[in-house]
């Protein structure tokens, strides 16, 4: 029996490993426009996310705080990353993409103006190998579409993950 | 508690040749099964029982007045009195089969709760049960107003027995149901001292017995318990078969819990009698394979007797200890003096699921999250852990391999 899980560096990408220890998007924003909380019930995981928009009615800042594994937690802080100037319609289309990107490891219909957002959202993508975890790493986006759509609270059980 | 010599009284090399689930690979590596506390691995003989059932003597039970309908009604019978032995139960008719434990729970809940327990009595648990020795009493409670009192536990994870013994002092506690054996910590609870205190102040006791029936042999009789509950498919069966055994005079005064064929004694639109304890709370067909699958688990733990289970979850969890302990970084939860082979764990800077998906990448499976018991998670200041669980076939070198993968677990995590 070996004792090495160098292989899992596909899924533990060094990218993930560092947001997970330390998000630069943690904490609350003092004023905000949008709240959420997300939850997920089968593992205690949560998650509450706070938006202030710009005039333009752009994401302007997003923060969160996260009970969670290293996945959910590195997954919400390059959300908060890869939102900022997007309007609401933008990061809902984003939020399809990389629904897409987690279950199934590509996004080959997605549009060219997604591109960047999903490069850096990429080493997220390991996590469809491991079907339980996907989750994880859609909580946070569950958590901002909610607070996006005025509803308080997401559920990682209230529909696809 | 630390014993390093002890006698090696389970050939655990040829135990293991009975599990032919333990031969599969994953992801490459040979199967580490460390979680047999959510489910354990089937033997061959179960396997090979419910498939014989299937292919050659089956049908449904009490009813048919053919040949195979007999056959099959005394093989599933044959169930009810392994299980009577099991337990030391006096009387075969004093168990009753459920669906699994949770359904044993419920009906306590509905039948005793609701049929026998004033609504000014109180039901008193611990703070170390499953979800499913708390819903049902919180449903009772909110229904009919039945209180629901919490023993707290130590920090050691041991029932804080002054505390257990001032909450029954009132004489308002009708029904203790606590655990036996603690899901998460480990911990046995002292059960001859819980019904004689239970018993003092006039409480009922039930005990959920769904890990301590794996490891040590239960006998209801000594404990001098009213009713003691397990489920099957931990004990090396088959899911979807769980136990009840209550005394006679209590089922008896106990109402059905559902309703339907099988319960009944006669049937007419204006009024219907119920079937004689144990049939009355088994309505509807039952658990037929499921029964001779249990059976055939039984026996199979029985033929290795208790005593060469029990030492050799000792020494497992001896081991275990030790190895988990000297970890730097890894937090045990609970150090109860009376612990068995159920070890939840936390590792700094690593989240729970993060573990469970590293170790399953070198095929070590824990249980990682609640483990359905959230308040006893909070109380120990946490969301979530991993559990490692020990069964008949753990091995000495699949503890060091996951002491081994979990120093790894915390490098990578640094």
């Amino acid at each position: 029996m070996s004792g090495t899980f160098d292989d899992l560096r596909d899924l533990y990408q060094e990218v993930i490993l560092d947001h997970g220890r330390r998000p630069r998007h943690s904490g609350r924003l003092e004023r905000f426009d949008a709240t959420a909380k997300g939850d997920n019930p089968l593992c205690g995981d949560r998650i509450q996310v706070w938006v202030k928009y710009a005039p333009d009615g752009t994401i302007a800042d997003t923060k969160f705080e996260a009970r969670g594994c290293a996945i959910s937690v590195a997954s919400a802080d390059l959300m908060a990353e890869v939102v900022a100037g997007r309007n609401k319609a933008d990061t809902a289309a984003l939020f399809d993409a990389f629904r897409e990107l987690a279950r199934t490891g590509a996004c080959p219909h997605c549009e060219a103006a997604q591109q960047e957002a999903l490069d850096r959202l990429a080493p997220l993508a390991g996590v469809h190998e491991y079907p339980s975890r996907v989750k994880c790493a859609t909580l946070p986006w569950h958590a901002l579409s909610a607070a996006l759509q005025g509803r308080g609270e997401a559920s990682s059980e209230g529909g696809a993950p | 508690m630390n014993v390093t010599t002890r006698p090696a009284l389970l050939d655990v090399a040829r135990i293991r040749e009975d599990f032919p689930i333990l031969q599969e690979k994953v992801r490459g590596k040979p199967l580490v099964f460390l979680d047999s506390a959510a489910s354990a691995q089937k033997p061959r003989v179960v396997i090979d029982a419910m498939r014989a059932a299937m292919e050659h003597q089956y049908a449904n039970v009490h009813r048919g007045l053919h040949w195979m309908s007999e056959r099959t009604t005394d093989a599933y019978e044959a169930a009810r009195d392994a299980i009577a032995a099991l337990l030391n139960a006096p009387e075969r008719h004093e168990i009753v089969i459920t669906r699994n434990i949770t359904e044993s729970m419920n009906l306590m809940a509905h039948s005793f709760g609701r049929g026998v327990l004033k609504p000014d009595q109180a039901v008193l648990i611990s703070g170390m049960e499953h979800h499913s020795n708390i819903i049902p009493w919180q449903l009772l409670r909110d229904e009919r107003g039945n209180e629901l009192r919490v023993a707290p536990i130590t920090d050691a994870g041991e029932l804080d027995m002054e505390a257990f013994e001032r909450l029954l002092s009132d004489g308002k506690v009708g029904l203790v149901s606590i655990t036996h054996m603690s899901n998460v910590l480990g911990t046995y609870t002292p059960a001859e001292r819980i019904v004689q205190l239970a018993h003092a102040y006039g409480a009922k006791v039930l005990f959920d017995g769904a890990q301590a029936t794996v490891h040590r042999r239960v006998d209801v009789q000594a404990l001098g318990c009213d009713f003691y509950a397990f489920t099957g498919h931990k004990l090396y069966g088959p899911t979807g078969i769980g136990v009840l055994w209550g005394r006679r005079e209590l089922l008896e005064a106990m109402p059905p819990f559902m309703g339907g064929g099988e319960m009944i004694s006669s049937v007419t639109y204006e009024k219907s009698t119920w079937a004689q304890v144990p049939h009355k709370f088994e309505a509807g067909t039952p658990p037929i394979l499921e029964g001779i699958g249990l059976k055939a688990a039984i026996d199979y733990v029985q033929a290795i007797g208790y005593e060469a289970i029990a030492a050799h979850e000792a020494s497992l969890t001896d081991h275990a200890l030790a190895r988990l302990g000297a970890l730097e970084g890894v937090r045990i939860l609970g150090c109860a003096q009376d612990r068995g082979g159920v070890i939840s764990f936390a590792v700094d800077r690593a989240h729970a699921h993060d573990i469970a998906t590293l170790l399953d990448r070198n095929g070590i499976a824990v249980r990682a999250g609640h483990h359905c018991a959230e308040p006893l998670m909070h109380r120990f200041g946490l969301e979530s852990t991993a559990r490692a669980s020990f069964a008949l076939y753990t091995t000495r070198e699949e503890i060091d391999f996951l002491a081994d993968s979990l120093a790894r677990v915390r490098e990578f995590f640094a």
